[in-house]
């Protein structure tokens, strides 16, 4: 097996919540390279709370989570924050620094981790800001900008060191459909363009259906993964009633 | 009745305990991380983020000037003019210098300057910190792999540490002059003679003390204002309740620090 076979993310017999709360247990997946991985499940199931363990923030109750072959939950500290800055997160509101510029916010990354001139940062600060369609507003403060804008911002933030996998929590949520269609563009651009392995949380069925590779969908009751795989195979071929019935939304609405 | 009662009491009492025990540990654990941070800082200045030191400067110190300057030197003013009464009966006059000068340089600035700073700083440290949680800022920070100590409390503390000793000289000269407005104006005690009385009475060790008290203080207020924005809950109310909090433990610590200091002080003969 090649590194490009490998799985970029294995989830193994994972149990996480909050507290003494069982969110999910018993998770088993993987996220393969260059793959769009979407963790869908109706609002509350616990989707967010996965990825926040996906991405290192919180510990989980049992179990483990390999990120590129390296054990997330059991680095120590220094080793733990080099795992998570070999990926990206945009987060639901973008999450930048509301004291930067969006530029500064970008630049911030670059400054510390590598060994760029001013002039090569601020090139590549333009170069990730074009990426997202947002020329020119470098010089912007995040309050400034509309929520699919701050978004488009945190995902040229996500990007500035280059990572092979970014994860996305709720990219739609919030957003009108054609600012929802356009970051569903550009999620699909950057994966054609750079590779990039993609996780993202959702429960927007249009995104699912034009972007997504494979699901896995939580339920909230099992308080597990019910289902895994393509979702057009998943509407078409599930005997989950469930499945059908939550996938198969967007199929009465376009009826 | 009271049978019902005893057992209530005693769950009151115990999940007081609890949570009094479980603030402790977490007070304990970012009083780690803050010194390790801290001495990161020390050993490694240039990791400093200066701009956000600078402009925390500005915020808890130069902009705080014109109130603590104001509320000292009413303090100074207050403390005269009942100074005054009293020492006016025994022909005494001239020791409201001695006095006022003293307890403004070894007790009420530092502890006006922290009150005021505890207010302003404190309150918007926690605000600042929570609001940061509810909107991701942090976690975005974590996973971009930053230290938040590094970037949020260090420029904090350090600002703090520098700009609340200077604001107390420039609180300790109002005291004293708010005194000395009531020596010449109430008193008629000549300026020179006030003045020549207040250079007697204040001696370095004094001022030290006052400045090693506003140095404690500091740390204190900017260490708690910063730990009260990281344990802000991320709901509606939570950075309310945070920066109240701040300011409420901040005060309380500040009055317990100066007790300490007070006495150890006092022990090696100040």
């Amino acid at each position: 097996m090649n590194n490009l076979d490998k799985p970029v993310i294995e989830v193994k017999d994972l149990s996480i919540g909050y507290g003494s709360r069982v969110v999910m247990q018993n998770l088993n997946f993987s996220v393969k390279n260059g793959e769009i991985f979407i963790i869908l499940g109706g609002s509350g199931c616990g989707k967010s709370t996965l990825l926040k363990h996906l991405i290192g923030l919180y510990p989980p109750f049992k179990g483990d989570i390999l990120i590129h072959g390296e054990s997330i939950v059991h680095a120590e500290n220094g080793r733990k924050r080099e795992i998570m800055r070999s990926f990206g997160v945009t987060y639901q509101g973008g999450a930048l620094f509301g004291s930067l510029t969006v530029g500064e916010n970008i630049s911030l990354l670059l400054e510390e981790y590598t060994e760029m001139s001013k002039d090569e940062i601020n090139k590549t600060v333009t170069e990730k800001l074009r990426l997202v369609n947002l020329d020119g507003f470098q010089d912007y403060m995040p309050a400034e900008l509309s929520g699919g804008m701050k978004k488009r911002a945190g995902l040229a933030r996500a990007m500035a060191l280059n990572p092979r996998l970014l994860f996305f929590d709720e990219p739609s949520a919030g957003l009108d459909p054609i600012s929802s269609a356009e970051l569903d563009r550009l999620i699909l651009n950057l994966r054609k363009e750079f590779g990039t392995t993609m996780v993202i949380v959702t429960h927007e069925l249009d995104s699912i259906f034009s972007i997504a590779d494979r699901v896995i969908m939580l339920d909230k009751e099992k308080k597990g993964i019910t289902a895994e795989g393509d979702p057009r195979d998943l509407l078409n071929n599930s005997n989950n009633k469930w499945v059908k019935d939550f996938l198969s939304r967007l199929s009465l609405k376009r009826d | 009745m009271s049978r019902q009662r005893a057992p209530q009491l005693i769950e009151h009492v115990g999940e007081a305990s609890i949570r009094i025990g479980r603030d402790c540990v977490n007070m304990l654990s970012f009083v780690g991380e803050l010194s390790a941070g801290i001495m990161e800082a020390v050993k490694h200045p240039r990791k400093i983020r200066w701009k956000e030191t600078l402009y925390y400067m500005d915020m808890c110190g130069s902009d705080a000037l014109p109130i603590v300057m104001l509320i000292c030197f009413l303090m100074g003013l207050i403390l005269g003019f009942q100074a005054a009464v009293q020492m006016h009966k025994f022909g005494t006059d001239i020791f409201v210098a001695d006095l006022v000068g003293l307890s403004i340089i070894k007790e009420l600035g530092p502890l006006m300057v922290a009150m005021i700073a505890t207010g302003r700083a404190g309150s918007a440290f926690a605000a600042e910190i929570g609001t940061m949680k509810v909107s991701e800022e942090i976690d975005a920070m974590e996973t971009m792999g930053f230290v938040p100590c590094r970037f949020l409390i260090i420029p904090k503390v350090i600002a703090m540490l520098l700009a609340i000793p200077i604001l107390t000289i420039f609180g300790d000269i109002a005291g004293i002059f708010g005194g000395f407005v009531v020596g010449s104006l109430k008193l008629e005690i000549p300026a020179i003679a006030y003045y020549n009385r207040t250079v007697v009475a204040l001696t370095s060790a004094n001022f030290l003390f006052g400045l090693i008290k506003s140095f404690v203080f500091a740390f204190l207020i900017a260490g708690v204002g910063c730990m009260r924005g990281f344990e802000a809950r991320t709901d509606a109310q939570g950075v309310g309740r945070a920066a109240t909090s701040a300011v409420v433990s901040a005060i309380f610590l500040v009055v317990v620090a100066d007790a300490l200091l007070t006495i150890l002080f006092s022990m090696v003969g100040q």
